[in-house]
């Protein structure tokens, strides 16, 4: 499905490409665990989240959280996935403290989500189309302590049996630049379904990235599985690495050995962590505790009803209906706390039709340029909606220029304040005035007769004028209103 | 007065009723023969002042005229299931002193019912077993011996002591487990009552699991009325356990008396073994014309798939045990084996925790799930167990109303006789009773007469899926045809 162009490697024996899948881990953003009423709040003390279901006492039983059934059709939804209306939960069976069942439940051969596909912008005006293969729910792990005790380790179950969607893209990413764009837009949908908060350095979304190369267009070579990713640029780091070691070994005449290998972002590699002769055997079978998930196509058609509009429609809407260009509406559109400052903006303007696209410029290049210059997000600005609407009616209504509009946002971000009130108080308002603008123009007029005899030939010059009378009104002239006069003074 | 041990539980209530005697002195009755009977090994943990407590409560109520179904009477509870502040180890040492925060849906239950809490019933470990000796605690003693004999049998497992101590008249009631056999095998042994609900009847919440889509628990009692008025309490719906079935639980009692006239009763042609005893095929036959002369229908059905039942059972319960057994990993609870690290802490908890018979299972569970042997052994165990419950759906659409078949293939043996060598010779005491759990049906053990050595011997009723009722009225009728059988007191 690519449309793009990507990357290839370049080996000693000539270009390499790179071959990508990814398994996405996303927390599901529900107030109780998958199968346990246990909060699923972060950050608690250790162990002070968990049912006995959880520490898998004798005798207890899973009973499925439907809100996190509904959460997992959602997003399944918003990656135009099918949905299968009867999934089974399996027992993956291994041993390991964080997991007092000594299994994980989760779901193996029918999984709630099948087939979808998520639509990937890059850069250049570029996109990509990366398939996705299914999503499933599972439970989550708990945590490990290894710093209490010099001889043992303890265990944190609050994490444990907490929700995830494990989202298993195809083997259709071709390099790293696609993968990070693709998890961006696989957050960035999370965020806007609210199905995950996509927060990467709580955990709660994290990346199992499959890496392969081969030779443009030959059979698929094999892979690798980088653990554990949660940093969008580690994962581009790691993508590059690892392709490089492994083009490296085949030039040497070696062969890849099937492993799962963690990234090391410090030293900037990746190493081995277990072959595939050491992979586990997890003895996967029906959870016998559990019955089929079922669900009919109404409970579906519910959910897809009230599914909030997506980033992808958003930008069909706001190119229609303001005429913003594609890059900026995927600009605006790539986060949702973005979106929706721009809509705030919008609704709060007098013009919403006619200065929608100047609303898109500021948002844009002053606040999201002056919030990236200062290293703050949009939920940090000092300067809200209803005040940046308040700075853009009043250039569309023609109260301020665009210069002093300017002026106008810095004293806001820096001072705050209402706009209004501060292009009154500090006398910044547009002089449209023509008799105070009248005695300006006869100044210089009178004062440089020479260049008003030549800018009959010149017309050119009159540039000249509307500066010097803007620069004399301290740039409150109206511009439209200094040309017209200057002209009809000048007789041109 | 009577020896109030020796009274049915229909009769206990009609005399705390009647304020004959109270609950206390039912109690304490029952305690007094729990210690007198100690050498049976049939209780693993007697709960004496909680007892008491409980029945003066009783009391209270019934005074009060605020009494519930099961006021005041004293039953015992197998250890499989969880007790609040009552240790609870499913007779394995790797549960250790485990004490659990939270009661048992079947027995919260009970205790809503007014019933007294005597103490907790030996039992297979995690109910693997047919004869109650695998249990930490030791085996248990059948209060039945032979004519003549004083060689100590087993009572039947994994309910083992639960059977024991209702035989023996320490409690009124028991509450019991069966996954394979472990309800009606005991019962049969020990000339009790022992039903298996449908799958789904009763709450599984609490209840130590050994394999989720075959375990179910139900009650062992000294009579068939006993029986119907001990699932009342124990049955209904539970939203923590999802497989438990949200369908209203009828008066079972009703059903005890309940004409079986025109009912037909299906004889399944396979269960006719070769070398099966003699006495067997006679005691079956009787009932049979019990059920006759009651006026119900005998037709000869087939369940063609019978002989695969003991195999594929011996695939889906141990597979479902390797992964439920799992989390008694010496972590959180129970027993814990010193190691340098934690595979080691695994294995020497693991090893010393479980006895042989589990071992065992575990190991056949985990090999019949791994890779590349699924596909051969569990999937094709799954396939079978559907074949074997469609055999009970054909019969039961030709208008059969329940299946009649002996209870066990033998009367009860001696501690030590079976399985030594081959545990598939253990394995075989469950031959009728397996399908059953596999197809999710209700059975019944119903005592029905004596082998030559003066050994009780049961017959099994199974139903239509949540049709208990049919059970308990057909139950009834061979329970007045063959009388009530106490054993001799030899404690």
């Amino acid at each position: 499905m690519s449309t793009a162009t990507h990357k290839l490697l370049k080996g000693a024996t000539g270009d390499w490409e790179m071959v990508i899948g990814m398994e996405i881990h996303a927390q599901v953003t529900s107030n109780a665990k998958l199968f346990s009423g246990a909060s699923t709040e972060f950050g608690g003390e250790p162990n002070t989240h968990v049912s006995l279901v959880d520490a898998a006492m004798p005798g207890m039983l899973p009973v499925i959280n439907e809100e996190c059934v509904r959460q997992a059709v959602r997003t399944g939804l918003g990656l135009n996935a099918r949905i299968n209306l009867r999934s089974v939960f399996d027992r993956k069976n291994y041993f390991y403290p964080d997991s007092p069942q000594g299994y994980q439940i989760s779901q193996y051969k029918s999984p709630v989500v099948g087939e979808g596909e998520v639509l990937v912008e890059l850069d250049g005006g570029r996109s990509v189309t990366i398939g996705i293969e299914r999503l499933h729910l599972e439970q989550d792990a708990g945590k490990l302590l290894h710093d209490r005790s010099p001889t043992m380790s303890n265990v944190d179950l609050n994490r444990c049996g907490v929700a995830l969607m494990e989202i298993v893209s195809k083997p259709d990413i071709r390099d790293a630049e696609q993968a990070k764009a693709y998890v961006t837009k696989l957050r960035s949908i999370l965020r806007y379904l609210g199905t995950c908060d996509g927060d990467m350095e709580k955990g709660s979304l994290r990346a199992d990235v499959n890496v392969s190369v081969r030779k443009p267009g030959g059979p698929l070579g094999t892979r690798c599985e980088i653990k554990n990713m949660n940093s969008i640029t580690f994962i581009g780091q790691a993508i590059e690495y690892e392709a490089r070691r492994q083009i490296e070994i085949l030039e040497d005449g070696g062969q890849i050995d099937q492993e799962t290998r963690l990234y090391d972002p410090n030293k900037g590699e990746t190493r081995s962590m277990r072959s595939k002769e050491e992979a586990h055997d997890y003895r996967y079978f029906p959870d016998p505790d559990l019955l089929p998930l079922e669900f009919s196509q109404e409970f579906v058609d519910a959910l897809r009803s009230k599914l909030p509009e997506l980033p992808d429609q958003k930008k069909t809407r706001f190119i229609a209906d303001f005429g913003l260009s594609a890059y900026d509406a995927s600009v605006l559109v790539a986060e949702r706390e973005s979106a929706v400052f721009y809509e705030t903006v919008l609704d709060k303007l007098a013009n919403r039709a006619g200065d929608g696209k100047l609303a898109a410029n500021w948002v844009i290049n002053e606040l999201f340029g002056r919030l990236n210059k200062e290293g703050r997000d949009i939920a940090g600005s000092p300067v809200n909606a209803e005040q940046l609407a308040a700075i853009i009616d009043l250039i569309g209504e023609g109260t301020i220029s665009g210069k002093i509009a300017k002026d106008l946002f810095e004293i806001v971000w820096q001072e705050g304040g209402d706009p209004r009130t501060l292009v009154e108080s500090r006398g910044m308002k547009q002089v449209t005035d023509l008799s105070a603008i009248e005695k300006v123009v006869d100044d210089i007029i009178a004062a440089n007769p020479d260049k008003a005899a030549q800018v009959k030939d010149k017309p050119q010059s009159l540039g000249w004028f509307v500066g010097q009378v803007m620069k004399a009104s301290g740039g409150k002239a109206n511009p439209q209103s200094v040309n017209d006069l200057l002209k009809s003074k000048l007789g041109l | 007065m009577t020896d109030l041990t020796s009274l049915t539980l229909a009769e206990a209530r009609k005399g705390l009723a009647d304020k004959t005697f109270t609950s206390l002195e039912l109690t304490d009755a029952h305690l007094s023969a729990i210690e007198a009977a100690r050498v049976l090994n049939a209780f693993v943990m007697e709960t004496p002042d909680q007892a008491r407590a409980m029945a003066r409560e009783a009391d209270g109520k019934i005074a009060k005229g605020d009494a519930g179904p099961l006021a005041g009477i004293p039953l015992g509870i197998k250890d499989l299931f969880a007790t609040k502040g009552v240790r609870t180890t499913a007779c394995s040492k790797i549960l250790g002193n485990f004490v659990p925060t939270y009661e048992s849906t079947v027995t919260s239950q009970l205790w809503r019912d007014g019933a007294v809490m005597l103490g907790k019933l030996n039992n297979d470990e995690f109910a693997m077993g047919s004869s109650n000796e695998t249990s930490c605690f030791g085996p248990v003693g059948n209060p039945w011996r032979r004519d003549g004999s004083n060689t100590t049998l087993v009572p039947g497992g994994s309910s083992g002591g639960s059977a024991s101590a209702v035989a023996a008249l320490l409690c009124m009631g028991a509450t019991a487990t069966d996954t394979g056999g472990s309800i009606r095998q005991p019962a049969a042994f020990t000339a009790t009552v022992g039903i298996k609900p449908t799958y789904g009847r009763c709450s599984r919440w609490g209840i130590v699991a050994f394999a989720s889509s075959l375990d179910q628990a139900g009650p062992i009692a000294r009579s068939v009325r006993d029986a119907a008025m001990l699932l009342r309490s124990m049955a209904g719906h539970d939203p923590k356990d999802t497989t438990s079935v949200d369908i209203p639980v009828p008066d079972y009692e009703a059903a005890i008396g309940k004409s079986v006239k025109g009912m037909k009763i299906g004889i399944p042609r396979e269960y006719r073994l070769d070398g099966m005893p003699a006495e067997i095929e006679k005691l079956w036959s009787e009932g049979a014309a019990w059920l006759k002369a009651a006026g119900a229908e005998l037709v000869e059905v087939s369940l063609p798939h019978t002989k695969y039942a003991l195999p594929a059972y011996y695939i889906v319960a141990p597979a479902e045990a390797s992964s439920n057994l799992a989390r008694y990993d010496g972590v959180r609870y129970g027993l814990r084996e010193p190691a340098k690290n934690i595979i080691e802490l695994y294995e020497n908890t693991r090893a010393s925790g479980f006895g042989a018979e589990v071992k065992r299972r575990v190991m056949i569970g985990t090999y019949v799930l791994s890779a590349g042997y699924y596909d051969a052994y569990y999937l094709r165990a799954q396939k079978v167990r559907t074949l074997i419950k469609k055999d009970f759906e054909d019969c039961f659409a030709k208008g059969v109303d329940a299946i009649l078949t002996p209870a066990t293939p033998s009367a009860a043996f001696g501690i030590g006789e079976k399985g030594g060598a081959d545990p598939v010779e253990m394995y075989l005491n469950d031959i009728f009773t397996v399908t059953v759990n596999m197809a999710g049906l209700p059975g019944i053990a119903v005592p029905a007469g004596k082998d030559a050595q003066g050994l009780p011997l049961g017959l099994q009723l199974i139903g239509r899926p949540f049709d208990e009722e049919t059970l308990f009225s057909l139950g009834e009728v061979i329970e007045q045809a063959a009388g009530r059988f106490t054993p001799a007191r030899w404690w």
